[in-house]
């Protein structure tokens, strides 16, 4: 167990160095900080004395040493286009994209278990057949259309929710939340629905697909001979069992669920960390760039760290190995 | 001769599978037989979209202003011979579509190659040499999965911004997307293949073959190489509709196609600026064009993975 954990904080490491790595090599191989900074009439002297102030003319390990170093304090420099700090952006972005994940990755799951559930149960009813289609077009629909098709409908025909941006928010401390006003709520739903519907067709597939696994096992056959109720078997111990996996997947698409808000966040205009990057790479603004990297890397393996030790804790049949071994 | 011989029960075994299973279940699913047909619709209508557009909307004489933001035929207002409307400039909105559909088609087709190559390869290499090669490839494969592909291409096309001069964008942009498409996706190939690659090489052929002395090089390309196609060319044809939907999306988010040579996503990004003052033509036309496109590719790679596999027969 120990040896398992040590392998996969060790891999974190290793991964998230690498992406480090990459990240430095943006900063440093891409174009000359110092054109940038000083401009077209800088002398010589000046771009010679800026570069020892910056200890650019160090070393390369010296350097990647000293970024990764600034990294873990959070500084990744100041943003080339917008000539604020790139940590600081980075912060007023946070809480936008976050809250808009999460409620897109609860909503993926309230809607997605119940449907996979009934699709599993009632196969042949005419209702799971249009949602096994429904999620089948889901699956085809980019994720940028569906959010068009929201605006137009709800917000051009209908006029109902708004189509862009946050609304009102509310600040607490450094965290700005849209959850508390009207405006917020409203304008958080379509973005939510939009980033959701990809997820909650995934969770719908896996939950049917682990639900008819599960359904033909020998233990559903003796809870029915046992004489349960239709209710505590397919609830109790059908869906208990299907959970794991569907955690598992969920989890792991937590992140990505992050990632795609770029996409989202850009139709919606919502002031979030994608939109940030987005602007980022359109105007080459490597530090923001390096930093967004850096930041999806984080999340990403650290999800997948929890996600794996999670499912070493749940599932026991993955600790045979150690009982053999004794 | 050698190669004649070496082709042969393959090209015989094909032939044996297509005659069989394949053909009988593709005649007897209709969602096949509709979806290969709308797909070869939207094949033929992009790649021969210079003779079949109504107009060639990117000839700048033959446009004209007057006609611009005119809604569809069957709306009030609608010109005869724009059946699907036209756009700000003017361009009839159904050959805008088939020719951005031709863009579409050549970047995920072109991407999707050039990942099928990248990634049997490496899956080759890595599974034959195996050792250390095979760790070095598999731990780039492993990080980059968990990655979304969606990001990596993003990512890969921003640096190209930064790298690239300024002026060379413009003609670049393709070449970059297709790049940066296919570094997003190769992986699942080179897993593939390299789990193929492992059962195979030690078969009696291939030791045979290393008998006689052929190079490591030729058995790869000779004997593996058409022995573990078979998975990968199914993987390729569900991957074109996701090729598709990545590039446009990235050229929706502004990163990819440049706006004098649109793709599909480019078209529905200009489009989505005439939201808000009525013109959902413009927007929705290319975007079920897209759609019907990917969900044909899609149907059709569902199909033909069911129909493949012995498990479902």
């Amino acid at each position: 167990m120990i040896a398992f954990v040590l392998r996969r904080i060790l891999q974190t490491v290793a991964v998230l160095g690498v992406v480090a790595l990459i990240a430095f090599s943006l900063f440093n191989y891409t174009g000359d900080p110092i054109a940038f900074m000083l401009g077209q009439d800088a002398t010589m002297e000046d771009r010679v004395r800026l570069r020892a102030d910056l200890g650019l003319d160090q070393p390369a390990y010296v350097q990647f040493g000293r970024f990764v170093g600034n990294a873990l304090q959070g500084d990744f420099g100041v943003s080339l286009r917008q000539g604020r700090k790139v940590s600081t952006l980075l912060r007023e972005r946070l809480p936008a994209t976050l809250e808009l994940s999460f409620a897109a990755a609860l909503i993926a799951l309230l809607a997605g278990i119940p449907a996979g559930v009934y699709t599993a149960l009632r196969r042949h009813s005419v209702l799971a057949h249009v949602l096994l289609a429904a999620s089948l077009v889901g699956v085809s629909l980019p994720t940028f259309l569906i959010g068009i098709l929201l605006i137009l409908v709800f917000a051009v025909q209908l006029g109902w929710l708004p189509s862009f941006g946050r609304g009102e928010v509310v600040a607490l401390g450094w965290w700005t939340t849209g959850l508390l006003t009207p405006s917020g709520l409203k304008s958080l739903i379509l973005p939510s629905i939009t980033l959701a519907l990809f997820q909650a067709t995934l969770i719908m597939r896996l939950v049917r697909a682990e639900m008819l696994e599960v359904l033909r096992t020998d233990y559903i056959k003796f809870a029915r001979a046992r004489g349960l109720t239709d209710r505590a078997i397919h609830f109790g111990h059908a869906l208990k069992n299907t959970l794991v996996p569907v955690i598992t997947i969920t989890g792991l698409q937590l992140g990505a669920i992050i990632a795609f808000a770029i996409i989202t966040e850009t139709v919606f205009q919502w002031p979030g960390m994608g939109l940030l990057f987005i602007q980022a790479v359109t105007f080459a603004d490597i530090p923001v760039m390096a930093a967004y990297l850096c930041f999806i890397a984080v999340v990403f393996v650290l999800l997948n760290l929890i996600v794996d030790l999670l499912y070493y804790a749940v599932d026991p049949r993955l600790r045979v190995e150690r009982v053999v071994g004794h | 001769m050698n190669d004649e011989l070496v082709s042969m029960p393959y090209a015989a075994r094909l032939r044996a599978a297509w005659d069989g299973d394949v053909t009988w279940s593709f005649r007897h699913s209709p969602v096949a037989i509709v979806s290969a047909v709308v797909m070869l619709v939207c094949v033929v209508a992009a790649v021969f979209a210079p003779w079949l557009a109504p107009s060639n909307p990117y000839d700048l004489a033959s446009l004209n202003l007057l006609d611009s933001l005119s809604p569809p035929l069957w709306e009030t207002g609608g010109k005869a011979g724009y059946l699907l409307g036209t756009d700000d400039q003017g361009r009839d909105v159904l050959s805008t579509i088939m020719y951005g559909a031709r863009v579409s088609l050549m970047v995920g087709i072109a991407s999707v190659l050039l990942a099928v190559v990248v990634g049997v390869g490496l899956g080759l290499l890595a599974g034959y040499v195996g050792g250390r090669t095979d760790a070095a490839i598999m731990r780039v494969a492993d990080v980059q999965l968990s990655f979304p592909a969606i990001l990596i291409a993003l990512l890969i096309d921003g640096v190209a911004r930064a790298v690239l001069p300024h002026e060379s964008h413009g003609e670049l942009a393709l070449v970059v997307l297709i790049l940066a498409i296919a570094a997003s996706n190769w992986v699942q190939y080179a897993r593939t293949v390299r789990g193929s690659t492992m059962v195979e090489k030690n078969k009696e052929y291939v030791q045979a073959a290393r008998v006689i002395g052929v190079a490591p090089i030729g058995i790869m390309r000779r004997h593996l190489l058409p022995n573990v196609l078979g998975p990968v060319l199914v993987l390729a044809t569900i991957n074109i509709a996701t090729a598709i939907i990545t590039e446009a999306t990235l050229s929706f988010l502004g990163v990819g196609v440049p706006p004098t040579q649109p793709s599909l996503g480019t078209l529905i990004r200009v489009g989505n600026d005439y939201l808000f003052s009525g013109e959902w033509w413009i927007t929705v036309f290319p975007g079920a064009a897209l759609v019907i496109m990917v969900l044909s590719t899609n149907l059709l790679g569902d199909w033909l993975r069911d129909a493949l596999n012995p498990k479902l027969r």
